[in-house]
């Protein structure tokens, strides 16, 4: 087991912790690759993007630079940054919106000005209070530091951002949903094509709409060079990730490690990682979750798979929102595939028949099984209802809906059944939940 | 013209409200930062405020409601001083959220849902708050404690009931204490003219590119 030497990219400053704060910015490096940006043409800085293979962070993985080419050729107009982190078990955005604030605005601001959008909006999950606090206060002294606002450290480039606060929905992760409700507006996904916001965004206007965690990797990129950048990892998967680590192991926590070189083995057992199996009733891995709970299932033979969103995706999963669940020996896949659907049934926002009645049904049968009322024709029902949501219950799932919430309800339902499926029958025929 | 007393949100909420719609092209996308100020004033969504914040963004008060109904942290019905969302999805769920859940529901005295009768506490059975590297975590008025044991939530609630904890927690429907400094620092016709500007240059440096080495352009965009 092996932990390679990359460079921390997006945690660098993150030994100290006063790094929210424009001093202990600065003092570790804070805004000179904005300085240097400014000094370069825009289109070389969104060329220097381009040239890395920088998958967005948020969870579909789609490659930033890619998003970038779309919109500059148009009049550019808005970036808006997707902080709605909540996706079950991801945090990693939440730890960057309170830890280091400045770097995503710095982020930020060199985006905007590559893409040269006449606004940037910074939407953060309402939830998240101290975040909003955190970026306020750093965006206010951003501002009085010259960073943002007119004419940003007398280059001729001005830029207005603002913070805007969610107020409590998961769909609006989704990011039509988030630019409805950036609108003011309930968080509706908007009905496809067009796909991308870059066609039809904020205000029907083109738009951008990137993670913070994609953001926030600017500044290292425009300080080191895209080469740099791409001689970490392998294949698409070039840089580091962030890994929110939850569930049964010793040190649940963030952390950034070089994709592809790292393995989910290294990632749950490594002394200076996750540590190993702890802090629940077992011993032994049972299942991990990777990518976040829209994701199909791993088991303990899937350990030394790569972290790389494509050799996640060639086994049936994704790396998605770069979280990772692991559950021990003792935990009830029952129950864990009953809680991720109860979670999508009361999230679902109403708009499509198959995930609005879908989720909930599913939701109940799953519910008597694990209450022991269940029935061994229930297993069938339950992949049938979700042969509704997503055709064939493959991976990625096939499309029934306006967004990937409804189809994405099966993965759990399917990975328990497919793999404890003995397990599935023991509560249906003790009329119960042998672990009690 | 009616009095100011007559009027439900206070000036204050009104010059707010005035700043923050300053902020976006359109008015209507300052609906939900208003609704939390007048959360922040009421506690909840009163429809005397929602009646309101109609008018001061230019929709029906219908349109506010349907929205604000949509989202879990804006409240048209009363709550306690302190909402206490203990978080029960998976992360949580594994490492005892619904033992935790069970604690609080006997702890306070009320069901999932319920507000105490001294109107102090509301519970809620939230989904992930992300911070599941604190499992099993809650948060009151959207404040986050991690790692709740049985003893530390009622120590928690011990605190809140004392008021030690009035500089950590506000009341409910006061989420950011921390205000922008300031309106936007430019207009839009000066983006504007920055941008066409901005957008000759390049242009320009892509027809003296194109001149210097014939196809350079095709080939990047190709790329």
């Amino acid at each position: 087991m092996t932990i390679t030497e990359a460079p921390k990219i997006v945690t660098s400053r993150l030994h100290r912790d006063d790094v929210h704060t424009l001093a202990g910015y600065l003092e570790t490096g804070g805004y000179e690759a904005l300085r240097k940006a400014l000094t370069m043409p825009p289109e070389v800085v969104g060329a220097e993007v381009e040239a890395v293979s920088l998958l967005g962070r948020g969870g579909a993985g789609f490659p930033a630079g890619r998003k970038w080419a779309m919109l500059r050729k148009a009049p550019a107009t808005y970036l808006v940054v997707n902080g709605d982190e909540s996706e079950p078990a991801t945090f990693k955005d939440h730890f960057l919106l309170e830890r280091d604030p400045h770097q995503l605005i710095e982020g930020v601001v060199i985006a905007a000005y590559a893409l040269q959008v006449a606004q940037a909006f910074i939407y953060v999950r309402g939830e998240f209070a101290l975040g909003l606090e955190r970026v306020t206060a750093a965006l206010n002294e951003a501002y009085a530091h010259g960073a943002v606002g007119k004419d940003i450290f007398g280059s001729g480039f001005s830029l207005d951002v603002v913070v805007h606060p969610g107020a409590g929905a998961y769909i609006c992760g989704e990011e039509t949903a988030l630019l409805e409700s950036l609108e003011g507006k309930r968080g509706f996904p908007r009905i496809k094509p067009p796909y991308f916001p870059a066609a039809i965004g904020l205000y029907g206007e083109p738009t951008v709409v990137n993670n913070v965690e994609t953001l926030s990797n600017l500044p290292w990129i425009v300080n080191n060079g895209s080469a740099a950048f791409t001689a970490l990892g392998a294949g698409r998967s070039t840089g580091t990730r962030l890994f929110a680590l939850a569930g049964h192991v010793r040190n649940p926590g963030v952390y950034e490690v070089e994709m592809v070189k790292t393995t989910f083995r290294d990632l749950i057992y490594a002394p200076v990682l996750g540590g190993g199996i702890a802090g629940g009733k077992g011993t032994q891995l049972k299942a991990i979750i990777p990518g976040g709970v829209s994701a199909p299932w791993f088991g303990p033979d899937q350990l030394d798979l790569p972290l790389g969103q494509d050799e996640v995706a060639e086994q049936g999963s994704m790396l998605g929102s770069g979280s990772i669940v692991v559950m021990d020996d003792a935990t009830c896949m029952v129950r864990a595939a009953w809680r991720i659907t109860r979670f999508f049934w009361r999230e679902s926002c109403g708009q499509c028949t198959p995930c609005r009645g879908g989720s909930g049904w599913l939701e109940k049968i799953l519910r008597r099984i694990e209450d022991g009322s269940g029935r061994e024709a229930d297993l069938d029902l339950l992949m049938d209802a979700c042969d509704n949501l997503a055709p064939g219950v493959s991976w990625p799932p096939k499309q029934t809906t306006i967004c990937v919430l409804g189809p994405s309800i099966p993965s759990s339902i399917a990975s328990g059944i497919r793999m404890f499926r003995d397990e599935f029958l023991v509560h249906v025929k003790e009329g119960g939940c042998p672990h009690g | 013209m009616a009095a100011t007393g007559e009027r439900h949100l206070s000036e204050e909420v009104r010059t707010r409200a005035a700043e923050l719609m300053a902020l976006y092209p359109h008015r209507r996308s300052a609906l939900i930062p208003i609704c939390h100020l007048a959360q922040e004033q009421d506690g909840l969504l009163r429809p005397e405020a929602i009646t309101e914040i109609a008018e001061i963004v230019g929709v029906t008060p219908a349109e506010v409601l349907g929205t604000a109904s949509f989202y879990d942290m804006l409240h048209t019905e009363p709550v306690g001083r302190y909402l206490v969302a203990v978080c029960t999805n998976i992360a949580c769920m594994l490492k005892g959220a619904y033992e935790l859940l069970e604690h609080a529901e006997s702890a306070l005295g009320v069901r999932v849902g319920a507000t105490t009768d001294d109107a102090m506490f509301t519970l809620e059975d939230a989904e992930c708050l992300a911070d599941c590297g604190r499992a099993p975590c809650l948060q009151v008025n959207h404040r986050f404690f991690g790692d709740v044991t049985p003893q530390a939530f009622d120590a928690l609630i011990e605190d809140l009931r004392a008021g030690r904890l009035e500089d950590d927690v506000p009341h409910h429907g006061t989420l950011v204490r921390i205000r922008r400094d300031g309106g936007l620092a430019v207009t839009a016709a000066e983006v504007a003219a920055e941008r066409e500007a901005a957008r000759r240059a390049m242009a320009e440096r892509a027809r003296a590119a194109e001149a210097a080495d014939p196809g350079a352009n095709e080939k990047r965009s190709g790329s």
